[in-house]
């Protein structure tokens, strides 16, 4: 290798924690970039990888600092820079394209101005020459409407485009070094496709080298040609792209990509009971003001479904298809306005105030975020106390047994139930969540995306629970998700939704090979795999792209 | 700027709710002081107070006649300018009123052009370059002046100003007012001590608007594309914080309401509020409603004016 | 990890306090001392005439002076406490208990009872406070419970309008959800699941809120609508002194002094407080 662009070596970062407390966030890490190369830093959150990437800038978030080490970009050393020459070097040699455009640009300035702002602070070039500038790199991003997008304002264009636009931004000043920050995590799979597209064909084409974060090794993949592993701020591993894929070294690398390939579903026998655990008829529900018994905002039109005893129902969509919606008609949360639940053969009223204490009991919704499922307030012992005493009529020494045998279940040790839910892990809180379902001895259990917050080694570790609860307990589960693979994971059936409605009902085995539905087709091809050369070859057709994407 | 149909939606909704909160607190006013207290006619006659001299006079003040009927010819005479005559000077309140308004207009004109730039520099100042020895400074002076009650810091302006450096009369329309220095002398302790207590408020609110701004992802974006302190400031801070701004300079001069009402009666000021707390000394009843009205309709003017910009500057709501 | 000793200390919760915030607590607690123990440290009795000369300057016999009647400032002021941090306390207590709990009930139910509700306090809200307590008083004269209630009354819309606000976002996480989910009733959900929620919050709130109160209900005093001789809050001990001014007298500074440490102590220790319990406040 020639002189590396960028050098760094044994970067210590320190935070300052609420309490005063000071932690050791980047723990000495040393790596290099040559020019024109393209390095992954892949890691769960609390890795350190964003932290790294904006000190390539000079720039620590507001409690944290640089406290060792050095860190060099091109010749000059940006630890020991004075503010104003990082000032010079950002945007010019070293640029940014952030995790959430829709955040990062200025509400009430054009977008234009944003993006030919880097010229006007360093005095590139004038600005007739930077927006011609600017228009090139809209259509080199594959940007609808190149010549008149900028006029726009930032919410006038959607969030995969914002992203482009974002990219526009930071490729505006020619810089040497463009640092990408998890890009594509806030979008759906089918805009990210167009956005990797879009990044990968830039950077194929200019000179610049790349720092691309991600959590997610299928994308990285696409784009890297070297990757770092990290964990808690320490490197775990590096190596190009081809080799930590295929013939990773360190155990935990091996975890992450494990993670990846889930253990496939084995379908339960079919059961013998006549009557499906749900049926689910024509069913319609939406939010807002109800005139005639219609609401406003029809979100759910005319879902049908049935879900056998003892097996799991998967359904998958991408944001503002309605899958969310489906699991809160269900548990009453939001009241159908039209159609017909049955459980267990029985007729459910579409209001949870007029269904029967017994009949809450059966069906548990178990929500994405533990975070804020839990009672920030109360101890993990009061929050699965609660549904034992309200179900169940349990107190006393009965009921703290069966806290601790409901924590023993989803493998926690009987002692958390003393901790405030901010005190646990994501994985255990998730776990909790869950537990408190099981206390109701429920029958079928609504998963709604509960593990898209959680890292991908975390959220294998669920699924693994999931079924093993399953086989203990005799459930059914309607599991939610924007990411086929965990639904092949677990389910037994699919429902593709599509703007509220139902497009695609298959068996999940034979999902990604008979589904016949064009939007289920490009949902399906729309998930990146582990294969450096899977974007390459992907083709799809670009007007499907436009019906269901173009958004 | 363009603005879309559901941004004038708005406008008229706050319009709609401004003349719904006053016409409750004109209720509001009316009530407290109309039902409340013992008969009126009792009071007014003292010593006088035969059984028939009460009827005659309850009869003659239409005191007899219900009292939403009472309420709502009070509120057309106030609406046509009418608003009755006081009970103790026995002249039209209107008339009692206007040069005294006039007074307290012109007090607190005079704060407001001093206080708005004062305040709008200091308050962005601090904000721009937060934690530094000019942002404490300020922070610790703004809460030492709001933590205070009003009468303090006029009292204060009196001690250090008229006692101690012996610049200027303590009580300001006790002198004769012959020249432009005297007349600036006159109103020079009542502007700061006034001045002091809304520029307070108004600095707290900017800087807190201001820093808002600056701790969104796009202004951090600003520094990584190299912009400089100022620039990220100027350019891309302020430009979204003008609205949080201008809202926190109508509803600090709403404190100018409370503020002046002390603020008078210290300096023996002649303006609308000392002739309001003099009114509720001898109970002169309609005078404390037109005085309270006028309060509650400078304040709401404030306070509305202060949504309607919220509003106004939302860049999301605009074409 | 050990477990047997995971005691809820202040620490632990993250409740650290730094050297302003703790000063600004001594002296909070040093005034709920002198407003308890007051009547039996006081050294004269604050009604009787003890000095010859009126505003008497500062001695060892009359430590803060005496003010325009003669008599002791340091007795006068120890028994104003009672009346500023009684009133106050009381008046701040009842505001923000009612004002919680009407939030928090508003928050909940929505609708047109949370709109109807929200709109009769904004416009309550649409009364300047100094201006309130003068109509009221004009009306009904002064005496402690009206003073109370009238305080109460005039900041009871903002914390009602904070708590609702807070209440409102507590409202929409997904462990209320699950609660309701579950079948729970109204009580469980506003007591058990919201409340302790935005408590924190609530209780920088009232603190500031109280800070309101003892300003306004001194500015009461200082017009002479508040307590009325011959007892004396300390805004009214300005007003009493105020002749004293042009001689600088300390009858007139020592009260001031008084209602300055206790605010400024107040949103001292509020501003300190740790950013765990103020930041679910925004």
């Amino acid at each position: 290798m020639d002189q590396p662009l960028v050098s760094v070596r044994d970067l210590k970062i320190g935070a300052r924690t609420d309490s005063g407390r000071e932690v050791e966030i980047i723990k000495g890490v040393s790596f290099d970039i040559a020019p024109g190369e393209i390095v992954a830093l892949i890691g769960e959150s609390g890795s350190g990888k964003t932290t790294i990437a904006l000190s390539l800038m000079g720039h620590a978030r507001p409690g944290c600092a640089i406290q060792g080490g050095s860190i060099r970009v091109g010749r000059r050393d940006v630890t020991a820079m004075p503010e104003r020459q990082r000032a010079a070097m950002r945007g010019t040699e070293v640029s940014y394209v952030p995790q959430s455009a829709a955040a990062a640009f200025n509400p009430a300035k054009r977008i234009m101005d944003q993006v030919v702002e880097i010229t006007a602070i360093h005095q590139l070039m004038p600005r007739e020459q930077a927006e011609a500038k600017a228009r090139q790199l809209f259509r080199a991003l594959a940007l609808p409407d190149p010549d008149t997008i900028g006029s726009r304002y930032p919410h006038q264009v959607s969030g995969g485009q914002l992203q482009r636009l974002s990219a526009a931004m930071a490729l505006i000043g020619d810089p040497a070094l463009v640092i990408f920050d998890e890009p594509t995590t806030a979008l759906d799979v089918t805009t990210q496709i167009e956005v990797l597209r879009a990044f990968k064909s830039v950077m194929d084409k200019g000179a610049m080298a790349g720092v691309y974060v991600s959590h997610d090794l299928a994308v990285v993949a696409q784009i890297a040609d070297r990757i770092i592993v990290l964990k808690n701020g320490v490197v775990q591993e590096e190596g190009p792209t081809e080799q930590i894929l295929h013939a990773p070294k360190h155990p935990y690398t091996r975890q992450l990509l494990d993670a990846f390939e889930p253990v496939p579903h084995v379908p339960a026998a079919r059961p013998d009971a006549a009557e499906p655990i749900l049926a689910v008829q024509d069913l319609c529900a939406g939010y807002g003001v109800i005139r005639d018994g219609v609401p406003a905002a029809k979100i759910l039109q005319d879902v049908s479904f049935r879900l056998e005893r003892g097996r799991n129902l998967g359904v998958i969509g991408e944001s503002g298809s309605g899958k969310s919606t489906l699991a809160r008609a269900i548990a009453g949360i939001l009241p159908a306005y039209r159609g017909n639940l049955l459980l267990d053969g029985k007729e459910l009223a579409p209001a949870l105030q007029q269904r029967s204490k017994d009949e809450l009991r059966r069906v548990q919704i178990v929500f994405q975020l533990a975070d804020t499922a839990l009672n920030p307030a109360q101890s993990i012992e009061t929050i699965l106390a609660r549904p034992l005493t309200f179900y169940h009529g349990m107190t006393g020494a009965a009921r703290n047994a069966r806290v601790i045998e409901l924590l023993d279940m989803v493998r926690l040790p009987g002692h958390l139930r003393h901790r405030l839910p901010s005190e646990l892990s994501g994985g255990q809180k998730q776990r909790v969540n869950l537990a408190r379902a099981l206390a109701a001895e429920p029958e079928l259990i609504l998963c709604d995306e509960i593990t898209s917050a959680l890292d991908t080694v975390v959220a294998a570790a669920i699924l693994d629970l999931l079924k093993e609860l399953q086989r203990e307990l005799n459930l059914s589960y309607m599991f939610i998700s924007h990411d086929l693979s965990t639904v092949e994971a677990i389910c037994d059936e699919v429902l593709v939704m599509l703007k509220g409605r139902v497009v695609e009902a298959l068996p999940a085995a034979r999902m990604s090979t008979e589904a016949a539905h064009p939007y289920s087709r490009l949902l399906i091809g729309s998930i990146p795999q582990l294969d450096t050369g899977w974007l390459k070859g992907l083709e799809q057709d670009p007007a499907l792209m436009a019906q269901f994407a173009g958004r | 700027m363009l603005r879309s149909a559901t941004t004038w939606i708005l406008v008229g909704q706050r319009l709609g709710i401004a003349l719904i909160t006053l016409l409750i607190v004109s209720f509001a006013v009316f009530f407290a002081t109309e039902l409340l207290p013992g008969d009126v006619a009792e009071v007014l006659l003292g010593q006088a107070a035969t059984p028939e001299a009460v009827a005659g006079l309850r009869t003659a003040m239409g005191l007899d006649e219900p009292a939403i009927w009472r309420f709502l010819s009070w509120l057309g005479g106030l609406a046509t300018g009418d608003l009755g005559m006081s009970y103790v000077n026995k002249m039209a309140v209107a008339d009692l009123l206007s040069g005294r308004l006039m007074n307290t207009l012109r007090l607190a004109g005079i704060v407001t052009l001093v206080c708005v730039p004062v305040a709008l520099t200091l308050g962005i100042a601090a904000a721009m370059w937060r934690g530094s020895w000019l942002d404490r400074l300020v922070s610790v002076l703004t809460i030492s002046v709001i933590s205070v009650p009003e009468f303090m810091v006029a009292t204060l302006a009196v001690l250090v100003f008229a006692v101690w450096l012996d610049w200027l009369p303590a009580l300001s329309f006790g002198v004769n007012v012959n020249s432009i220095g005297d007349m600036l002398r006159a109103y020079a302790m009542p502007v700061i001590s006034l001045s002091f207590v809304v520029s307070a408020q108004m600095i707290r609110m900017t800087r807190a608007a201001v820093i808002e701004t600056i701790n969104t992802p796009y202004v951090e974006m600003a520094l990584l594309k190299g912009a400089s302190r100022t620039r990220m400031v100027l350019r891309h801070a302020l430009p979204n914080a003008l609205g949080p701004i201008a809202n926190a300079v109508a509803l600090s001069l709403s404190y100018l309401v409370g503020g002046v009402i002390i603020v008078e009666t210290v300096f023996n000021y002649p303006g609308v509020a000392k002739l309001m707390v003099d009114a509720v000394s001898t109970r002169d009843l309609p005078l404390i409603q037109s005085c309270a009205m006028i309060f509650c309709i400078s304040y709401l003017l404030l306070i509305t004016l202060a949504d309607m910009i919220a509003i106004l500057s939302n860049p999301r709501l605009r074409r | 990890m050990s477990l047997a000793l995971r005691l809820p200390t202040p620490a632990r919760l993250g409740y650290s306090f730094n050297w302003v915030g703790r000063i600004g607590l001594a002296v909070i607690l040093f005034w709920a001392v002198i407003a308890i123990i007051g009547p039996w440290i006081a050294p004269y009795p604050p009604g009787d005439m003890v000095d010859f000369d009126y505003f008497g300057p500062m001695s060892s016999e009359f430590w803060m002076g005496s003010d325009y009647l003669g008599r002791d400032i340091l007795s006068r002021i120890i028994m104003g406490t009672r009346y500023t941090v009684g009133i106050a306390l009381a008046a701040v207590m009842l505001a923000c208990a009612g004002g919680v709990l009407l939030g928090m009930i508003a928050a909940v139910v929505g609708g047109w009872f949370d709109t109807l509700l929200s709109r009769f306090l904004d416009a309550f809200n649409g009364i300047p406070h100094l201006l309130f307590g003068l109509v009221v008083v004009a009306a009904v004269g002064s005496s402690i419970p009206i003073l109370i209630v009238t305080l109460a009354a005039m900041y009871l819309p903002g914390s009602y309008r904070f708590a609702r606000a807070l209440a409102v976002n507590v409202n929409t996480m997904d462990f209320v959800t699950v609660a309701r989910a579950r079948g729970e009733g109204f009580g469980h959900i506003i007591l058990r699941e919201i409340f302790p929620n935005i408590l924190g919050p609530v209780l920088a709130d009232l603190g500031l809120r109280f800070v309101f109160i003892v300003l306004v209900l001194s500015g009461l005093s200082f017009l002479g609508l508040g307590v009325q001789p011959p007892n004396a809050d300390w805004g009214a001990l300005v007003r009493e002194n105020i002749e004293g001014l042009s001689l600088g007298a300390p009858a007139v500074i020592f009260p001031s002094i008084a209602i300055a440490s206790l605010t400024i102590s107040v949103n001292m220790f509020i501003d300190n407080l740790p950013t765990r319990i103020r930041d679910r406040s925004e």
